[in-house]
């Protein structure tokens, strides 16, 4: 430990600015919104200031459970699949010159600043009965019906694999680039072949990458409902929509806070074993 | 892509020498660099805050309203007319202004374009300003029946804008006889099957199941409510989506032959093919008003009025039925219409005692309103 | 790391490439429609650049677009600064193999936090302390989650980070700035700029809590704002045409600086 370490001034320092903004435009906002989940919705809409459990008690309904359940199936599919296909990716980056590799990761993020919304209707384009996937098959001489690829979970998960990809990319770039050549010399001088050096060197440092990258994802696939309304036809209902509908749709200000606190709950707890995880994988290093 | 990745093999021993000399060079490019950046980014908020500075001044009043529900010279015109600048604010859905309205107590906004459930809601929050009809005179262009709309007698709190009736709009060449009942919908044929779409809308969604089985569109029974839920479950197992915005184009493309429809909405799909046609099932519909409300909190109540008169004039008003083919409440500009829009929209020619035949859409209050989002989860996650 | 070895570098290469192939397509798509001149998905008319001309006049969306610009620069600034000062301040505080988990777990929070709680308490939160809302609010309130994005990548940069290069700067002379400024910040650079893209990215296209917390009017108005709205009835390839545009402009500006950044004598 240098003595830079040792500075707690500094490091105070540093933290202020950000845990200040953090307190303030987060945390505060969040505590009146969980005052919210422990009272009664009003007669209209608003908010009756009588304490109540009840908003959580329903909370434990299994619908909301099974809806959960689903929403995380989803998000650990599209985690999955966006970690396999991202890390060879940005591994790829990682070994580009270094000039270059910002203008990589620039064309990385590129598609996503188009809007949302015409990039999914772009994929129903592609994906519907009369669309060009389809076409495309009929072209090959495939002749049956055409396959119907949209609304379906199948079609949720690659909408929410395409347009998070990138952030795993990113990610896991972040802590590839740290890796340098000599690393990777001084194994093969020492006679390990590529894939071992892959394995035991390459691998675990690059574990912070992986873990922030596939948190990325996770959480913002399992908030995200505009996917499973369009490419899902509405008839994929994930956790992010039944928020939504709880506020916005039903007006119940305090059940829909005390979904989300309940959501938020599992996450953190998912979280930190996520956290512990990594730093077995790291190998424990400092 | 292969020539940017270099497969040339340079020897290690430079890599570790650098000189001090190259240490710099290349510091500097990489501190250059960023003070472009960060010349940038201070670029960036000066701008902001700028145009911040800026937009607080301009504007006498903020309306909110649908994306082209209002002819795009409009506010031009009413400024030319009174002198008063209308800022135009945009929501997609009426619980999205809903929600924001009800966090800040109705803050920044004069006028605001909601369907008649939420103008009753807003009314009953205490949230909007009286009509004051010496200062609408306009109101006078309505029709008779437009002052009876349930939620509102009397038209106190709101002015309907637009109104109509939902039902079933199909493809008229590829789906015969025509659809006549709701349970055709709910129930889709094998022909069908796969290629109906319902709306998303919880009130419309629950609606043609309640009218179908002869009950209100207002229902708060429970047994009613699961008796209704049940059976959009099965619909759900047989239709290709829900779909509050596409379906109309799904229907000129063929995707699908039949979509629950408001029915203005299906007028585009006439526009786009003539074989689209519309019908109101015989088991009944709803009536839905979409309504101008002036929020009490607003410091601009005259000039809000002013607005609300203008947009009832005749030659106004008439603009929303020509161009956005929904039927308005307002006697003097349908009496305008040209028979040829008319022969080709034929739900234009629906008239104002027929809609009011129908039931009319009210707020359901919290019970039944939870419980109708909570049915609405259950089929929305309900496993094929 | 910048000379790859030609085992499996073009296995590599060639997947770099069938991502970017993945990622483009329906860009292509998108690029393609903004010339179709019946305006429908479904139905090819013909070109035309009839919707590029609609764009021109179309100042709201226009106006829109530039708002949303000014948002997510002025949001990734603030990001990018408290992000990297946040994650340096906790990496220098942790001492071996302490409860990181807990800190790490927290600072992950504002990520996980459902966008439509995040638009309600801060408009809220507004609302209650009276402070008027304009195209300033919805900055505020994107920096909120955006610093944890930056936060998160740049330590990552940092968790491996040999610290003792800046104690040498230090006890030869360099001042704490001086240091932070040419030895630290170039080391985490490639975080930094990681961090700022996700950051902007996410900024670029954000829309329930821009739409909470704008003031009302199209001065506040943001261009996923303006899309959704749209939405009822129908996108208009006006939307496909902007997109085209800001792609054009981004590539040519990455061409340039490409061109301008040309490769040292020396090698790396």
């Amino acid at each position: 430990m240098s003595a830079l370490h040792a500075d707690r001034r500094l490091s105070a320092w540093l933290l202020a600015p950000g845990f200040g903004w953090l307190l303030i435009f987060l945390v505060v906002p969040c505590l009146l919104v969980l005052v919210y989940s422990f009272v009664e919705r009003g007669a209209y809409g608003g908010i009756d200031w009588l304490f109540t459990w009840e908003n959580y008690q329903r909370a434990f309904d299994p619908l909301y459970l099974g809806i959960l359940l689903k929403s995380a199936k989803i998000a650990g599919l599209a985690t999955l699949f966006a970690v396999l296909i991202g890390y060879p990716a940005a591994y790829a980056i990682a070994r580009a010159p270094r000039r270059r590799q910002a203008a990589f990761l620039f064309l990385v993020m590129l598609p996503f600043w188009s809007n949302y919304l015409i990039r999914t209707y772009a994929w129903i384009v592609l994906l519907n009965r009369e669309g060009l996937i389809n076409r495309l098959l009929q072209l090959f001489g495939y002749s049956g019906e055409p396959i119907s690829l949209l609304y379906t979970e199948a079609s949720v998960v690659l909408g929410l694999v395409y347009n998070y990809i990138p952030f795993v990319i990113l990610a896991i770039f972040s802590s590839l680039s740290r890796i340098n050549n000599e690393l990777w010399d001084a194994s093969k001088d020492l006679g390990a072949s590529s894939w071992v050096t892959f394995r035991r060197i390459i691998l675990p440092l690059s574990v912070p990458g992986v873990a922030a990258g596939a948190v990325f994802v996770f959480v913002l696939s399992i908030g995200n409902f505009i996917t499973a309304d369009l490419l899902g036809g509405k008839q994929v209902q994930m956790v992010g929509n039944l928020i939504y509908s709880q506020f916005l749709t039903a007006r119940d200000w305090p059940f829909g806070a005390a979904l989300s606190f309940f959501l938020i709950a599992i996450m953190l707890i998912l979280l930190f074993v996520q956290a512990l995880v990594a730093r077995r994988a790291e190998g424990g290093r400092a | 892509m292969l020539v940017l990745i270099s497969k040339k093999k340079h020897s290690n021993r430079f890599s570790l020498r650098r000189t001090a000399f190259e240490h710099n060079k290349i510091n500097n490019r990489r501190v250059s660099i960023m003070r472009k950046l960060k010349g940038l980014m201070c670029l960036g908020l000066s701008v902001s805050l700028a145009i911040v500075a800026q937009a607080a001044s301009a504007k006498d009043m903020v309306i909110s309203i649908w994306d082209g529900y209002m002819a795009p010279d409009a506010l031009d015109k009413f400024k030319a007319a009174s002198g008063v600048v209308v800022d135009k604010a945009l929501h997609a859905t009426n619980e999205e202004i809903m929600g924001k309205l009800m966090a800040s107590g109705g803050e920044g906004y004069d006028v605001v374009f909601v369907s008649s459930p939420f103008a009753e809601i807003l009314h009953k929050q205490g949230l909007l300003a009286d009509i004051d009809p010496v200062k609408v005179p306009n109101l006078k262009n309505l029709y008779p029946e437009a002052s009876k709309l349930e939620y509102d007698l009397g038209n106190h709190f709101s002015v309907p804008y637009t109104w109509g009736t939902t039902g079933i709009c199909y493809r008229s060449d590829k789906v015969t006889p025509a659809p006549t009942s709701w349970n055709e919908l709910l129930n889709p044929s094998d022909a069908l099957k796969g290629k109906v779409t319902m709306l998303a809308t919880d009130r419309w969604m629950l609606g043609a199941g309640f009218l179908a089985k002869g009950w209100s569109v207002n229902d708060s029974d429970t047994a009613h409510i699961a008796a209704v839920r049940d059976q959009l479950i099965a619909t759900k197992k047989r239709i290709l989506a829900f779909d509050d915005t596409t379906f109309y184009s799904k229907l000129a493309s063929g995707e699908s032959l039949m979509a629950h429809a408001w029915d203005g909405w299906c007028n585009y799909g006439t526009q786009a093919n003539a074989a689209i046609k519309f019908v109101v099932p015989k088991e009944g519909s709803d009536l839905w008003v979409d309504t101008m409300v002036v929020l009490k909190s607003s410091k601009h109540q005259e000039e809000a009025f002013k607005f609300v008169n203008f947009m009832l004039a005749k030659e106004n008003h008439v603009w929303v039925a020509e161009n956005i083919l929904y039927k308005i409440p307002n006697q003097a500009a349908m009496a305008g219409l040209s028979a040829d829009l008319l022969k080709q929209y034929p739900n234009m020619t629906i008239t104002p005692s027929e809609l009011l035949k129908m039931e009319q859409l009210r707020d359901l209050g919290g019970t039944t309103q939870k419980a109708y989002t909570r049915a609405v989860t259950e089929i929305m996650a309900a496993q094929n | 790391m910048s000379q790859p070895r030609s085992v499996g570098g073009t296995v590599l290469s060639t997947h770099l490439g069938l991502v970017y192939a993945f990622l483009y397509v329906p860009i292509l798509v998108l690029i393609l429609l903004s010339f179709n001149k019946s305006g429908l998905p479904t139905a090819w008319g013909g070109v035309s650049l009839k919707w590029y001309v609609s764009l021109a006049h179309n100042s709201a969306i226009l106006s829109a677009a530039l708002n949303t610009f000014i948002v997510a620069l002025s949001a990734t600034f603030i990001a990018c600064v408290l992000g990297t000062f946040l994650a340096l301040g906790i990496e220098l505080r942790r001492k071996g193999n302490d409860k990181g988990q807990v800190v790490d777990t927290l600072l992950m929070a504002p990520m996980i936090i459902p966008d439509i709680v995040l638009a309600i308490a801060l408009l809220s939160f507004f609302n209650l302390l009276k402070v008027g809302l304009g195209l300033h609010s919805i900055i505020i309130s994107h920096a909120v989650f955006n610093i944890a994005f930056v936060c998160a990548v740049v330590r990552t940069r940092l968790k491996h980070f040999d610290y003792s290069i800046l104690e040498a700067s230090i006890d030869l002379g360099a001042s704490w700035f001086t240091t932070f400024r040419r030895v630290l910040l170039p080391a985490i650079f490639p975080g930094v700029l990681a961090g700022g893209l996700l950051s902007f990215t996410l900024s670029v296209d954000e829309f329930i809590i821009a739409f909470f917390n704008s003031g009302s009017g199209q001065a506040s108005t943001t261009l996923p704002m303006q899309i959704y709205a749209m939405i009822r009835f129908g996108v208009t390839p006006e939307i496909n045409a902007l997109a085209t545009l800001v792609m054009l402009v981004s590539i040519t500006a990455l061409l340039a600086s490409q061109r301008l950044n040309k490769a040292p004598r020396t090698h790396e």
